[in-house]
């Protein structure tokens, strides 16, 4: 796909260019063939339409030319300026619609004049070589983080499903733990599911785990030595459990296990060769477990209207994993999220495991009323997700693996790091700034960075 | 029932990748003045690589194309690793 999307994006160059022989005659055909012939083409489809836009084109014949920059100013000019100028995408799109609502205004002077003018500032803004960004980070989450309030859980919505909030949960995720105190799903659904209340209703009980006990009376007997199911027919209605598929399940868990239907409405299951009161009581262990349906470890699924009208699942548990093997239908995996982070860097990836983080955080801290910077937040997901793995901040994660014993020392567990480092024979190269604080010399940051030679 | 493969790149919070050329690679760490190991690293075993949803080797550098919110756009770079 790829390579043919190349190969007419190489047409189109060509086409472009008998086009450009025939306007502009000999003399500067042979100086375009020589630029671009040797091109090679190993930039994406994307990449091709970016580079080769009529626009882009015309400016270029125009430059060769020397009649750039004359006469009336067009969107286009606009547009291929503020390309060029090496703005971050955003500063460019406000750019571009400011600019080109005072298109008339302008002329090819103060064009130049505020592009170059916009580029400045924004090389000012940039952050200084040196400047000790973490610290800044650390202070900027730390400050307000003493205005949340220690324990707080909260609703979600309607429901009693309850989530961390809060430093407790602001905690749980830069510790990068594994097993979290509560894990929920954010499953949204396909169109047709997520408008109308019954469906997604129907869906939610789908991925709610369901086990025999939920749905039926168990009785043991000694008797005939088998168990006796009697089936609520209020909950498999709730549920939509049909009987059939209890029997089906039943009869998954085993070739020796028999399942009967008595006259009362009753299922009988037995096994064969239970001989003891012992084996009796296994098996009814065995059948109140089974799951009839849903993924293992949803405890709860509930279903709840968005404010744009969208029907949306929430969950007690998650289980991202199984939902994504399980392929239940009307589920918008792809925009279906957890607040367990370990589990998105599993099903995701790294990359994905990086933007909960800044998500989570961030949703974390407006929720408690607080403003961050998201570049804070940013840098500290950057700095746990270095690795291709998430690793927490702190003894274990990227406090824990610093290059510097006293750093390390300085940290946590002060005797434990230095006699483990004197153990090894470790040398310490005074490259950061705790070491530096310690044996009292100036710490190499900011100006601290800089030295300055005199003469020559 | 049917296996069908849901796309990983195609979720939400999973951005754009993509295994840069030798020449790219080469002019990536002469514009930053690096080495490969100084980048940030993802691992073989990483879903986007081991599901087959791109072709990348250890020593391999893949360029992600970040949605950012500052920035709006923004690219970034990591050493496939074992």
């Amino acid at each position: 796909m790829g390579r043919r999307l190349v190969a007419r994006g190489k047409e189109e160059v060509m086409e472009k260019l008998r086009d450009v022989e025939l306007e502009l005659e000999e003399e500067i055909t042979e100086q375009i063939k020589e630029d671009f012939l040797p091109l090679e083409l190993t930039v994406t489809s994307e990449e091709m339409s970016e580079l080769f836009t009529e626009e882009a084109y015309a400016e270029d014949i125009a430059m060769m030319l020397g009649r750039a920059e004359e006469g009336e100013i067009k969107q286009g000019d606009i547009e291929r300026k503020v390309n060029k100028s090496g703005l971050p995408e955003k500063i460019k799109v406000e750019l571009k619609k400011k600019l080109k609502a005072v298109r008339t205004e302008l002329s090819w002077e103060k064009l130049d004049d505020i592009l170059s003018k916009v580029v400045a500032e924004y090389e000012k803004a940039k952050v200084d070589p040196r400047e000790a960004v973490g610290i800044v980070a650390a202070q900027s989450i730390g400050e307000p983080g003493t205005q949340m309030t220690m324990r707080t859980f909260h609703y979600a919505g309607v429901g009693a499903i309850y989530i961390t909030l809060g430093l407790p949960r602001i905690i749980e995720i830069v510790d990068a733990r594994k097993k979290l105190s509560t894990p929920t799903m954010t499953i949204k659904l396909l169109e047709e599911y997520a408008s109308e209340r019954n469906k997604a209703e129907e869906l939610a009980m789908k991925i709610q785990e369901t086990h025999i006990s939920d749905i039926c009376n168990i009785k043991a007997s000694t008797e005939d030595k088998s168990v006796w199911l009697s089936l609520n027919e209020k909950e498999l209605e709730r549920r939509y459990i049909k009987r059939e598929e209890v029997k089906a399940k039943m009869k998954d868990m085993g070739t020796d296990v028999q399942v009967d239907e008595m006259g009362d409405g009753q299922l009988r299951i037995h096994k064969e060769g239970i001989e003891s009161f012992h084996e009796l009581s296994k098996l009814e262990r065995d059948v109140s477990k089974k799951l009839i349906e849903g993924i293992e470890g949803i405890k709860r699924v509930l279903a709840r209207r968005e404010p744009g009208g969208e029907y949306v699942l929430y969950t007690v548990g998650s289980e991202l994993k199984r939902l994504k093997n399980q392929k239940i239908e009307g589920v918008d995996f792809k925009r279906t999220t957890t607040n367990n982070i370990a589990e998105i860097a599993e099903v995701l990836g790294i990359e994905a495991a990086r933007n909960a983080i800044i998500e989570e955080m961030i949703n974390t801290l407006n929720e408690q009323g607080l403003d961050v910077d998201a570049r804070h937040i940013t840098l500290i997901a950057d700095a746990m997700t270095m690795d291709g793995e998430v690793k927490q901040i702190g003894r274990h994660g990227i406090a824990g693996e610093k290059a510097s014993v006293l750093s390390r020392a300085a940290f946590e567990v002060t005797v434990d790091n230095l006699l483990e480092a004197a153990v090894h024979g470790e040398t310490d190269a005074l490259k950061g700034v705790t070491e530096n604080v310690i044996v009292g010399q100036p710490i190499k940051l900011g100006t601290g960075a800089v030295e300055l030679v005199v003469g020559k | 029932m049917k296996k069908e493969k849901v796309p990983i790149l195609e979720h939400e919070l999973v951005p754009k990748h993509e295994v840069l050329g030798e020449e790219a690679v080469a002019e990536l760490l002469d514009t930053y003045k690096i080495k490969k190991e100084q980048l940030p690293k993802i691992k073989l075993s990483d879903p986007v690589i081991k599901e087959k949803e791109i072709k990348a080797d250890v020593g391999d550098v893949v360029r992600i194309r970040r949605e950012s919110r500052t920035a709006g756009k923004a690219l970034s770079y990591r050493l496939v690793i074992e």
